[in-house]
């Protein structure tokens, strides 16, 4: 298994040319739009607070039998192709009333690059996830990056309830741990990203891509 | 002339004077602050001057210091008294430990090591002279330390654990039977919904002080609300000369009447707020919710004021020597030894250790003095004639419960257990012979056996009528939590009819009017209201409070936020009380607190169960002041009554429910469920925030955190209250309780 470089470039282009994540907003259900509470190139704000308990920023009100409903944004970003002629009529479930453009920050292009490019382990199934006890020590003494893997070897213990199981590595080849997705002991929901392997003949390579990354978007 | 040490003593003492005069009155007053600067040059110049004319110059400032001090005194306000009490200067407990009694014994940790810092208890000798002869008697202490301006201390608030500290020491004083003197340094307990809860934890120290049986004690300093309440259900209370006793400090009080939320008020409103909540311990003493003021020397006693300390020895041994010779039966002699009480000495030595039946007299000692306190403030507007027949009424439906659970059930009962004995001793006598003749019979006569089932009475559907005016509307409403849980949009007449206020696809319950529990939760026209015309006043003569009250009156109709009735679940007659959130946010006062007290007299008196809804609750009503806060002791005094004498109690909470009341007599029931969506714990978020300086999850308060800290017993729905609460009776009900 090797990283394919070209399409990697290829994806970086692209950010490069359109650096921004587009996050369409659509009405939830069938009703009137009332009226906009956004203009065309505002800024809006997604839920924050320690516990996202103050809600974004309000877009527009959809009603429904006499139920005045405000949306509100789920991300920052700014408004855009927003749909004016909208308002005061009726529209369907599911149709796109604006999009809200999140221009992306550096740890978002790489962190975007480097699932389209590493080896992801993903969780078999919702548990706790511990790092092998060998791997889990070689870690801390020589940090990420650094420690190789090859086939067969184990890499994770799933724990649920008592219950372990090992996770060993099927893909042929030999490896370097590049990224870790998860926190020891924390539940991690099933299909989402634990382990980033990168081969090790590619290791030189990918270093270089991300240095110039952070060169180029600053 | 004295030698340098002590003039650099002197002065030192005169600057911090001068600094404390200067801090109360403010820099404007009587040329202070001049004189604290001129004292200060001369205190840092001390060893550059010659002795000779520092030490006239300070006999000169002594004389100027103590002119100001009676002018000041002369002139103290409300709020400078407030200022007084929260003076590092001011004296604390560790003061009193160390200077009133003769030696002690910290338990629960010292200092910063401690369970909770800002408790003090301790185990002390307190002594008494009688002529030659030094008598010396053990007590418990019990009180909030302030410190000096240490921070660990919080300022005298206790948390959950601090509190229960308390509690702790408390039984071991009933153990050993000491009697405990309890001392209040408090601005509030610290709002923290830790383990059981802030709320929870002073509602279960009120509960047990209300039959703790020893002589009891308080001496009120600071008393803020709540707080002091945890450790002031006493038999005899004391307060200092120049110290305040108030339900709200006067910040708070103006940010609510200003109605400010992040701003701070202005001093005016402070001020005028500090005169209005008629916090001083005079006010205090005419309102009757405390006993005997301490004097103090002008502007208050300092920590090294040693004459006070003499003084409030005696007072505290006088103090206790009352409570215990009240619970004798020489009444000549009691009146005798109280009067010849004097600075010198005392006249002879009283054993403070009670009898078994001197702990009664104790006991109802204290609950005469509960059930009397504000008693005055109660307005019931009736004729005489009317009030006369009630009386009437009442004397004589007391009297034949008094005979028919007394005399008649009490004897039927005892024939009972006599028979049920009896029966069960002979048939196990009788089993190995007629068991054998039964069977044999039995197949003969080809008769199966039968086991016995005893089934519980099932509750029969009631078809209620009752339709909500919120239901009238047609249109949707968006469930809160519909973007958490994709709740679809709920027609009006659907969420407030058949759904009982409840969002079916996540089970978030609306608020609902009060009417809707009378109507669906109580068989049909099973309500009797009594006490209606009991009605809320103003003791304080509160500025603009009476309007207040007109407007809700005429809003709601009703006279007081608790209403209290007679009424049937299941046929299963029962006592009940309401808060309602309707008037004034369902926060009690004296109106309310004397009306919960005698419904839950009238449970106890007719041997039925008690069932307190609270539709919201926001705690005790800060335009009543001190003869609102002692509704906490009072009521949870008559809740202890009820309980013990084997009554069942049921609290179930709504909507929101804060402070006061959840932390006295409805935190005390032993049985206590919430609806859910309820909210339900001691302050709100922004009282934490500005306490603690942290902020708090948006979850912490809500039901799920009550159940886990064991605040409450269960988490019911709305669409069930009625099914909940027919087989509460049923099942928690049994023969032990009363309406059986």
């Amino acid at each position: 298994m090797k990283i394919d470089f070209s399409q990697l470039t290829e994806l970086l282009q692209e950010l490069k040319q359109n650096p921004y994540k587009l996050y369409p907003v659509y009405t939830p259900h069938t009703g009137k739009i009332l009226e906009f509470l956004v203009k065309e190139g505002d800024a809006v704000r997604g839920p924050t607070g320690t516990w996202l308990e103050k809600p974004g920023t309000p877009l527009f009100v959809l009603e429904r039998e006499k139920n005045p409903k405000i949306i509100r944004a789920s991300h920052n970003g700014i408004v855009q192709d927003l749909r004016l002629d909208l308002v005061n009529k009726f529209v369907e479930a599911g149709e796109q009333v604006l999009t809200i453009r999140h221009p992306l920050s550096q740890e978002e292009v790489i962190s975007e690059i480097l699932l389209s490019a590493l080896l992801i382990v993903r969780a078999p199934e919702t548990a706790r996830y511990i790092l092998s006890p060998d791997l889990a020590k070689k870690l801390e003494k020589e940090g990420l990056g650094k420690v190789r893997v090859k086939t067969g070897d184990e890499l994770l213990i799933m724990t649920f309830m008592k219950r372990e199981t090992p996770i060993t590595l099927s893909q042929e080849g030999q490896f370097v741990i590049f990224q870790l997705y998860f926190k020891p002991f924390e539940l991690v929901q099933s299909g989402s990203p634990l382990i980033g392997l990168c081969p090790v003949e590619d290791l030189p390579n990918l270093e270089k891509l991300i240095t110039r990354i952070k060169e180029e978007w600053s | 002339m004295m030698n340098p040490v002590e003039i650099h003593k002197k002065l030192r003492e005169l600057l911090e004077l001068a600094e404390y005069v200067r801090d109360i009155k403010g820099e404007d007053f009587e040329g202070i602050e001049e004189l604290y600067r001129e004292i200060h040059r001369t205190y840092h110049n001390f060893y550059e001057l010659p002795p000779e004319d520092i030490d006239n110059l300070s006999r000169e400032w002594e004389f100027k210091l103590k002119n100001i001090l009676e002018i000041a005194e002369k002139t103290l306000t409300p709020y400078e008294i407030v200022k007084i009490v929260r003076h590092p200067q001011r004296f604390t407990l560790m003061d009193i430990l160390e200077n009133v009694y003769d030696s002690f014994m910290e338990l629960g940790g010292e200092g910063e090591l401690n369970i909770d810092p800002a408790i003090v208890c301790a185990k002390a000798l307190i002594s008494r002279r009688v002529g030659d002869e030094v008598y010396f008697h053990q007590v418990m202490v019990i009180g909030h330390e302030k410190g000096h301006g240490e921070e660990y201390r919080r300022g005298g608030s206790a948390t959950p654990w601090g509190n229960e500290k308390a509690l702790r020491y408390m039984r071991m004083a009933e153990t050993e039977g000491i009697p405990i003197h309890f001392f209040i340094f408090t601005p509030g307990a610290y709002p923290i919904e830790d383990y059981p809860g802030a709320a929870q934890q002073i509602a279960r120290n009120l509960y047990y002080m209300s039959k703790l049986s020893v002589p009891t004690i308080s001496f009120i300093s600071e008393g803020g609300s709540g707080g002091a309440e945890a450790i002031g259900l006493t038999d005899l209370r004391l307060m200092a000369e120049k110290g305040y006793y108030s339900v709200i400090s006067p910040e708070g009080a103006a940010a609510i009447e200003a109605k400010l939320k992040d701003e701070r008020p202005p001093r005016e409103l402070v001020e005028k707020m500090a005169k209005a909540l008629k916090l001083t311990a005079r006010d205090n003493l005419e309102l009757g919710t405390i006993d005997r003021i301490i004097p103090e020397p002008p502007l208050g006693a300092r920590r090294k004021d040693y004459e006070f300390f003499k003084r409030l020895k005696i007072e505290l041994i006088k103090a206790t020597d009352e409570v215990v010779l009240q619970t004798r039966s020489l009444k000549v002699l009691r009146k005798y030894a109280l009067s010849k009480h004097s600075e010198e000495g005392f006249p002879f030595y009283i054993n403070w250790e009670l009898s078994e039946d001197e702990k009664e007299v104790l006991l109802e000692n204290r609950r005469k003095k509960y059930r009397e306190m504000t008693r005055w403030a109660v307005l019931e507007s009736k004729g005489i004639w009317k009030s006369l027949s009630e009386k009437g009424v009442r004397i004589t439906q007391n009297l034949a419960y008094e005979v028919k659970y007394q005399i008649f059930k009490r004897g039927q009962k005892t024939f009972k257990r006599f028979w049920d004995e009896l029966w069960s001793e002979s048939s196990i006598l009788l089993k190995p012979v007629s068991d054998p003749v039964k069977s044999v019979y039995n197949l003969i006569v080809g008769k199966k056996v039968k086991p016995k089932v005893r089934i519980l009475a099932d509750l029969e559907e009631d078809t209620f009528t009752y339709q909500s005016p919120l239901a009238l509307q047609d249109r949707t409403v968006t469930c809160p939590q519909a973007e958490k849980y994709g709740c679809p949009d709920l027609w009006v007449p659907d969420l407030y009819g058949e759904f009982c206020g409840v969002c079916p696809s996540c089970g978030y319950h609306f608020p609902l009017e009060y009417y809707w529990y009378l109507n669906n939760i109580f068989d049909k026209n099973s309500i009797k209201f009594f006490n209606e015309d009991l009605s809320s006043c103003n003791p304080l003569n509160f500025e603009g409070y009476a309007e207040k009250l007109k407007k809700a009156r005429e809003e709601t109709g009703l006279n007081s936020a608790l209403l209290s009735f007679e009424a049937k679940i299941g046929g299963i007659s029962l006592i009940a009380v309401m808060l309602v959130a309707d008037f004034r946010q369902g926060t009690v006062g004296v109106a309310e607190g004397e009306k919960f007290i005698r419904a839950i007299e009238l449970a106890m008196v007719s041997r039925r169960p008690f069932l307190a809804l609270v539709h919201t609750t926001g705690g005790i009503r800060i335009h009543e002041g001190t003869t609102g806060v002692v509704q906490m002791p009072r009521c949870t005094m008559a809740v202890r009554e009820y309980v013990d004498s084997g009554g069942l109690y049921i609290v179930v909470y709504d909507n929101n429910s804060y402070a006061g009341p959840v932390a006295s007599f409805l935190g005390s029931a032993p049985y206590q469920f919430a609806l859910k969506s309820t909210r339900l714990g001691f302050a709100g978020p922004r009282v934490i925030l500005e306490t603690t300086g942290q902020p708090v999850p948006p979850d912490y308060h809500s039901v799920e955190n009550a159940l886990k800290r064991g605040h409450i017993q269960g988490i019911w729905d709305r669409r069930e209250l009625r099914k909940k609460l027919f087989f509460a009776l049923l099942t928690m009900g049994g023969p032990n309780l009363y309406y059986r």
